[in-house]
């Protein structure tokens, strides 16, 4: 009876997954188009899947092996369950042993796999999500046993009457159960979708670039630009169809672990954003309904079952309330810290800035300060509002070369806007007195120089950011010089990763941009600088968002620090790990409240790690930082802690060949 | 607030502004919040229609200052196009008495140009309407009288009722103006109408010359501490040698201004 059984059951739950697919296409086409290389991403995705996923999902080793064990098993034994008992090559006298022999290891490796799955599920951490995923490991145990007791009789290792009787209907029920799951669910909306709609988003992902080759990992952190001259084109994400079908894919393709949630620095100070939740609004928003089924943690302070949205309905309210409230956009730090965390490659931090675009752009509705920031932006330059002829008051005695005299410089020193933030300031002046000690030939644009248009992209004032950036490159297309140096993170991530969209024919838009802490790093490694040792207390490194997990730089601070003599006590989180100040994303302009304050937990953070001092690489840190109250730290830019160390460079001459690099030590990962 | 029977229609006013510090065209920041009180009270008052009115030429800084204010959320701006140093005045003029809007708001001081503040007035004796300045918020619009309460020194405010038409200027004590969006600026359209071209002759007489600093009285506190400083920073300046006059003629009103200015050496 099996063997007449079987091949129905399995072809019906895959003609019926069939037809789930092509809804769940249609849902997914929704979106705008976007035109991916469909034949080169499906190839690509087995690697992207074997190397880019599993890179993150290695994190953490039990659940890797878990995956491996059960999503490989099951592949396996699906496609040879196919052979052996749906187009019944297990009765062939040639075939049938080895394909047979196959699927009883797969399935069985599946079914160790499978208990794992439910060992995780047995006190599962908050960050996962409960309701049909508690029920995932009994289905995928029910898949993996069924197939393997159901095989047993075709390789005669059980009695062929097996296959008749109650026991077989029994045995055909739980066959039917884990098909159902695994097959049938898939397409339909079940916890496997994520298999179905990951493997697809991995195929057609919106930054193909962000996958390593076979030359090594690749990194895309700069948003894309919108279309300004197209004057149809949408201006940012009002309604769900506005996301491109791609984007649409990679929210379906959401497992739910919570990963995103347990480092995200806004879900932790509970102010109300959970990354893991915006998401699946976002998936309520592509199939149309309301949120009540979510069973994960809730945005914080918004209780569950209240929104609702549609493919062609606004995710924001016009009026009350629709798919997510405006303050769960404007708390993001756009730190990335999510992204990083997620297993399935989704852009959260893109979605969230989309969305903000149609905020600013179209309603005009930049909360709290954002207005007043963006007029300031477009009025003088700079978000404080301040004359614009002032960038440079605080160099008053400091006799910087100008771009616009010397025309042409080895560095051209990027200042931004702590230029005109009385702390900033401090750091600039040690950062150009260390240039000066290294003998450094470099200028300043001055007053010629802008805003980078980060903040403005960030409130999703796309315009703005444009305006400013054309009108930077313009400038800076009027000199020449090898590289720019800045001690801003967001000026030298805007400026290295995302002025190159913007560039017009003629006038390239590509530079080598490095952080001053890599600048001081080459310095010391050629031998022009040299440092008292250090005599201070124990310090720590905070890594700011837009340097590491945007621009990939941890080890240089680093390995400045230890130039210095300096021991670091590294925080939990720290390196790709570390946890945002707060401050970035327009986040203190927006300031959404919450339970807790952002720097206030990570200046914790500092105090748990023992250090008496904190070394930071970004005027946003340590503004942040340094507004801690009843802080246990003092908060020290990288570039003052070496201005204070300078003493006599060794002369270049006399030792003859520049220093030996410092080994690298690279932040230690803490799981 | 009582809806009116048939929509009204709200004439704005809107100039183009002049950034304090850096001197680029933006919208100006009284204009635009006579333009958030006509907006805010179409939402209040559903058949309103608003009718944004600009008087002067189109060039490049003018349409970034105007698309300053359709951002707020507005389909359209008339714009009544003169060469430059017509007189605004008189275009205005010819145009409201046609259109005959029951409601004229306007910034109190434009941000560039002569800025002396006139206009209102120049506008409200050509047309022959009453005028009020100051104007906080309007309450309440019924059988063509309005009541609109006016804003006086030190957060006072005083309820008046006005028969319409009539023209009202905006100062700082109006409501602030909403964002100014890019999306609904760029789609919004210009409706230009020519309009006479009376030349300002009173402009042309006119010698400018950039504007000084002004010297500030200054106020010199003595306080011993920080309560104390408090205290003189929150009390009424230079309230000792005022004096209220009341149920006096024009002529003695005259007479007292004249004396006060020259005691405080601004006529000598």
């Amino acid at each position: 009876m099996l063997e007449t059984l079987l091949p129905i059951l399995i072809f019906s739950a895959l003609a019926l997954a069939a037809l789930g697919a092509s809804r769940r296409v249609r849902l997914w086409r929704q979106g705008r188009p976007s035109s991916v290389p469909i034949l080169k991403g499906l190839a690509a995705m087995p690697r992207r899947y074997l190397v880019d996923l599993h890179h993150v999902v290695g994190r953490d080793k039990v659940m890797s092996n878990t995956h491996v064990a059960t999503a490989g098993g099951f592949v396996a034994a699906a496609v040879l369950m196919i052979l052996v008992h749906g187009l019944g090559l297990g009765s062939s006298e040639s075939m049938g042993p080895i394909l047979g022999g196959l699927l009883l290891a797969a399935s069985a490796a599946m079914f160790v796999g499978s208990r794992f799955v439910a060992r995780r599920r047995r006190n599962p951490p908050a960050r996962l999500s409960r309701g049909p995923w508690m029920r995932l490991p009994r289905s995928l145990m029910a898949f993996s046993g069924g197939v393997f007791l159901a095989t047993l009789p075709t390789l005669g290792l059980l009695p062929d009457d097996f296959g008749s009787g109650v026991l077989a209907l029994m045995l055909a029920a739980v066959v039917v159960w884990g098909l159902g799951e695994m097959v049938f669910g898939m397409t339909w909306g079940g916890p496997m979708k994520h298999a179905f709609a990951g493997a697809l988003h991995l195929a057609f992902h919106r930054r193909p670039e962000r996958f390593s080759s076979k030359q090594g990992g690749r990194r895309s952190t700069g948003l894309k630009a919108l279309d300004l001259d197209d004057e149809t084109a949408p201006l940012g994400v009002g309604t769900p169809s506005d996301f491109t079908w791609n984007q649409l894919l990679g929210f379906d393709a959401c497992v739910q672990c919570g990963r995103c949630e347990a480092v995200c620095p806004a879900f932790a100070a509970g102010q109300p954003l959970n990354p893991k939740k915006l998401i699946q609004d976002m998936v309520v928003g592509l199939s149309g309904g309301s949120d009540a089924s979510y069973t994960g943690s809730p945005h914080p302070g918004k209780p569950v079952g209240e929104h609702y949205g549609t493919p062609y309905g606004p995710i924001v309210g016009l009026a009350g309330q629709a798919l997510v409230d405006a303050e769960t956009l404007w708390s993001c730090t756009t730190c990335r810290a999510c992204v990083e965390e997620c297993p399935m490659m989704i852009e959260h931090v893109d979605a969230i800035v989309d969305m903000r675009r149609h905020l600013t752009l179209e309603r005009g509705q930049t909360p709290n300060k954002g207005a007043g920031v963006l007029d300031n932006l477009i009025a003088t330059d700079n978000p404080g509002g301040f004359d614009p002829g002032s960038r440079l008051h605080w160099a008053a005695d400091l006799n910087l070369p100008l771009m616009a005299d010397v025309k042409q410089a080895e560095v051209l020193l990027w200042l931004g806007d702590g230029a005109f933030d009385m702390r900033n300031q401090r750091t600039l002046r040690a950062l150009v007195k260390v240039l000066r000690v290294a003998e450094v030939e470099f200028a300043v644009l001055g007053t010629e120089e802008r805003d980078s248009g980060d903040v403005a992209r960030r409130l999703g004032d796309e315009a703005t950011f444009q305006r400013l950036a054309r009108r930077n490159i313009a400038t800076l297309s009027k000199y020449r010089f090898q590289r720019i140096v800045t001690c801003d993170p967001h000026s030298f991530h805007v400026l290295g990763n995302e002025y190159g969209e913007l560039a017009e024919p003629g006038i390239p838009a590509q530079y080598e941009v490095r952080h001053h802490s890599t600048f001081i790093a080459e310095l010391y490694d050629a031998g022009r600088l040299a440092f008292a040792p250090w005599k201070g207390g124990r310090v720590t490194y905070h890594d700011p968002c837009y340097l590491g997990r945007y621009n990939g730089e941890y080890e240089a601070p680093r390995r400045v620090l230890k130039a210095l003599g300096i021991e670091l006590k590294e925080m939990e989180r720290s390196g790709f790990r570390s946890r945002c100040c707060g401050g970035g994303g327009g986040a203190p302009i927006t300031d959404i409240p919450g339970e807790r304050r952002i720097p206030d937990m990570r200046m914790n953070d500092v105090k748990e790690s023992g250090a008496g001092l904190v070394a930071v690489g970004c005027p946003q840190c340590t503004a942040m930082l340094e507004g801690v109250v009843d802080a246990s730290a003092e908060v020290r830019d990288i570039a003052e802690l070496v201005a204070d160390a300078l003493v006599e460079p060794p002369s270049v001459n006399a030792t003859g060949s520049p220093r030996e690099p410092v080994v690298k030590a690279t932040a230690e990962e803490v799981l | 607030m009582q809806p009116e029977q048939q929509g009204l229609e709200v004439a704005v006013l809107v100039s183009v502004g002049r950034h304090p510090i850096t001197g680029r065209a933006r919208r100006a920041e009284q204009d635009a919040r006579g333009v958030e009180l006509a907006l805010t009270l179409a939402s209040e008052l559903p058949g309103t229609r608003i009718n944004v009115l600009h008087a002067g030429q189109q060039d490049i800084n003018s349409e970034v200052a105007l698309r300053g204010y359709l951002g707020m959320g507005l389909n359209s701006l008339t714009l009544l196009e003169q060469p430059e140093g017509s007189d605004a005045i008189a275009a205005l003029a010819a145009y409201l008495t046609k259109a005959l809007p029951p409601l004229v708001l306007t910034g109190t001081r434009a941000e560039c140009g002569e800025g002396s503040g006139l206009l209102p007035y120049a506008l409200a004796e050509r047309l022959g309407w009453p005028l009020v300045n100051g104007l906080a918020a309007v309450e309440t619009i019924e059988n063509g009288v309005v009541t609109l309460l006016q804003a006086l020194p030190r957060g006072q405010r005083r309820r008046l009722k006005v028969r319409l038409p009539a023209i009202v200027s905006v100062d700082e004590a109006g409501p602030v103006a909403r964002q100014s969006a890019f999306g609904p600026a760029r789609r919004a359209k210009f409706i230009v109408t020519s309009a006479i071209h009376e030349p300002d002759r009173e402009l042309t007489q006119w010698h400018l010359a950039p504007a000084r600093k002004r010297p500030k009285r200054l106020k010199i506190v003595k306080a011993a501490s920080a309560r104390d400083r408090f205290k003189a920073a929150a009390s009424k300046a230079g309230g000792k040698s005022g004096q209220v006059l009341s149920d006096v003629t024009p002529e003695q009103g005259a007479v007292a201004i004249l004396k006060l200015l020259e005691e405080e050496d601004v006529l000598r």
